[in-house]
């Protein structure tokens, strides 16, 4: 699947994975009017690993829901891996949803009582692969984040840290084309974050995953490679940053930003 | 998404709320019991009816002495009690009606039945020649006494099963001789034994005699008595007009006016019990369709559980659609639940039903009797009921929207 979609989109490697123009999203309740989104245009690239902040209210949960096709755009273009999901039913956005995006989020969101191999399957079981395949892609997975032993254990016999592992195995077990990182820091020790940012960080560099990430938190973000800042439903600022290994030398840069408060 | 693995998800759902699953499964179970356990009680009231029409005899008529039951004026005046027929009617009736195959007059008596040192209380039907035949009785051993012998009032008797066993114990009773109320009778017969009856009356504990006999040597009156008479039709389309022409000539002989209250009464067995026959019919649907209405509580509560249980796995509904399950895979997996649970719950209910069935017909001394019709019926309504009541709940989950989902707390 993988190399089928590399050889898919390798006869244009330096399209985007991500491609917004004009992104526009308004949500109506009743007679209120809400502009979330007033024409954001991005660009993500293979192998890039982005950071997305932003206060609350400032679009970045709207974006995050539309990059993930959650959420459907009011006006403009959203092309995913070379498909224009702009325009799809709400069928094709499951499958798209399940073909090329693997969602991390806040809360862990593990199926309860179920175990943790049964969680990474899950998404290759909508997806019609044979029982023997997904074992096996799922147990690859779960080494590949270091809980082999606990393919049998239930979410609620593993640690924040290692049900955000399984989360985390989930959602490359199929080979998606970005990985999409809601807060994924948000319920854990600072000690444990470090742990599961350093994890995202190995996953960028040794296997080229696209990974985007929604965070409030300054340290976090700069385990990332470029930083994009949402205001007021437009994009504040884009930039390249050098990502850090460790973060107390890293809060400085941004200290001046004075909506941090984690 | 494969077939197969929505039913794995939802046992497995089933299985992770094991109380829930039970308690709610128990209502269908109750349900599907109760519809098998009540429709074959009623079918099993129908057989019974069945049954005791057969052991009457076929085209079998009876004619009553005395005033009707259903004589509206008739007052106090009740059944056999009035020596109102005669051996003139039984002639008449043979001579006259056409419809009319064979004719026989009973006189009943009671006696204590001695032999040697045994002895046993049962009955005496005194009757004709005709008697066997009528009533569609076979002789296993000796004979049965003939038209000379009622002429003559011989002192013979032809014994049931139950009491011949009783007074001879196994040694051969024709021939032999037995006393009842301190006369001597000879034995010429015993009858081939018709064993219990549906309701466990034996149907072997009597005697029969000529009804001369009867009358003359066993009852004291100083009229000769015929408590009844009993007719066999010609056929059994021939029974409704064997019963007025029957009752035509009574009337006319009994010198009854019209619009004055008879002092006989026709039955026709065949009108009987198909009248029984559709009482009980009506009893089994009504007893149904209460027991339908238990399955149909049942259904409601797989529906009120099944929408708790969307509403609960909220959240686990927007990961799955997050991680890519498309609505209809969702929906798919809550109905498949609730027909499992249903279909489940449906099993358990035929042998539930199936047990209760033969326990309530040994408890009551009915045929037991499972209707299969009943059975099936009942599993695939639980299936279906499955379907119905679990479609509300799936579609509600499977249009859930994933981000509202996935932020419910």
């Amino acid at each position: 699947m993988a190399e089928a979609r590399a050889t898919g989109s390798a006869a244009s490697s330096s399209e985007p994975v991500i491609f917004l123009k004009g992104v526009h999203k308004i949500y109506r309740t009743g007679e209120i009017e809400v502009h979330a989104l007033r024409g954001v245009s991005l660009q993500v690239h293979r192998g890039e690993f982005v950071a997305v902040m932003g206060p609350s209210g400032s679009g970045k949960s709207t974006m995050m829901n539309i990059i993930g096709c959650l959420d459907r755009l009011s006006s403009g273009t959203y092309i995913l891996d070379g498909v224009d999901v702009s325009t799809m039913s709400r069928n094709q956005l499951a499958d798209t949803r399940n073909q090329k995006i693997g969602f991390v989020f806040q809360a862990f969101n593990l199926i309860p009582r179920t175990s943790a191999i049964a969680n990474v399957e899950l998404p290759m079981v909508y997806a019609g692969v044979s029982p023997s395949e997904r074992r096996e892609r799922a147990r690859m997975a779960l080494a590949g984040v270091g809980l082999a032993e606990k393919e049998g254990s239930f979410p609620n016999q593993l640690s924040g840290g290692q049900q955000q592992r399984v989360a985390l195995a989930r959602a490359i077990a199929s080979n998606p084309a970005i990985i999409l990182a809601d807060e994924p820091t948000g319920a854990l020790d600072s000690k444990t974050a470090e742990e599961i940012m350093r994890m995202f960080q190995q996953l960028n560099r040794e296997r080229g995953i696209t990974i985007v990430l929604v965070t409030h938190e300054a340290d976090v973000a700069l385990h990332a490679k470029r930083l994009v800042r949402f205001k007021d439903g437009h994009i504040q600022e884009d930039r390249m940053i050098v990502p850090q290994d460790d973060v107390l030398t890293l809060l400085h840069p941004l200290e001046e930003t004075s909506y941090e408060v984690p | 998404m494969r077939f197969l693995d929505i039913q794995k998800m939802a046992v497995h759902a089933l299985g992770k709320n094991k109380i829930q699953t039970a308690l709610t499964m128990l209502g269908i179970v109750i349900g599907v019991s109760a519809v098998i356990a009540m429709v074959s009680l009623g079918q099993g009231a129908q057989k019974l009816v069945q049954d005791q029409v057969a052991g009457m005899g076929q085209n079998v008529l009876q004619i009553q002495g005395g005033g009707g039951w259903n004589t509206g004026g008739g007052g106090a005046r009740q059944g056999g009690d009035q020596a109102s027929l005669t051996e003139g009617d039984v002639e008449a009736i043979s001579r006259e009606v056409p419809t009319v195959k064979l004719v026989t007059p009973i006189a009943q008596a009671q006696g204590q039945f001695v032999f040697g040192n045994q002895n046993w209380q049962s009955r005496v039907e005194g009757s004709n020649e005709h008697y066997l035949e009528i009533r569609g009785l076979k002789i296993d051993q000796g004979e049965f006494f003939t038209d000379s012998d009622v002429r003559t009032a011989n002192r013979v008797v032809v014994l049931g099963k139950t009491v011949s066993d009783n007074l001879f114990q196994g040694s051969d009773p024709v021939g032999q001789t037995i006393r009842i109320r301190n006369l001597p009778y000879r034995v010429i017969g015993v009858l081939t034994p018709k064993g219990q009856s549906a309701t466990g009356q034996d149907q072997d504990d009597f005697a029969i005699m000529p009804y001369t006999t009867v009358q003359k040597k066993m009852t004291n009156s100083a009229v000769p008595r015929i408590n009844r008479i009993t007719v066999s039709a010609i056929g059994s389309t021939a029974t409704v007009a064997a019963k007025e022409q029957i009752t035509e000539l009574l009337k006319e002989r009994h010198s009854i006016r019209p619009g004055q209250p008879e002092d006989f009464r026709v039955n026709n067995l065949t009108e009987v019990a198909e009248a029984a026959e559709s009482t009980t019919r009506i009893m089994t649907l009504l007893l149904g369709s209460i027991a339908a209405v238990s399955l149909l509580v049942g259904g409601i509560g797989i529906m009120n559980i099944m929408l708790v249980s969307v509403t609960e796995r909220t959240r686990e509904i927007g990961i799955r659609m997050a991680i890519g399950s498309r609505g209809s895979y969702i929906r798919m997996q809550f109905l498949a639940e609730s027909v499992i649970l249903c279909m489940l719950g449906g099993l358990i209910g035929v042998l539930v039903g199936i047990g209760l069935s033969l326990a309530i017909a040994q408890v009551m001394g009915w045929p037991s009797f499972v209707s299969p019709q009943a059975a099936s019926i009942a599993f695939l309504f639980s299936a279906a009921t499955g379907i119905f009541f679990g479609y509300y709940p799936a579609h509600k989950a499977a249009s859930l929207d994933p981000i509202e989902a996935l932020r419910y707390e």
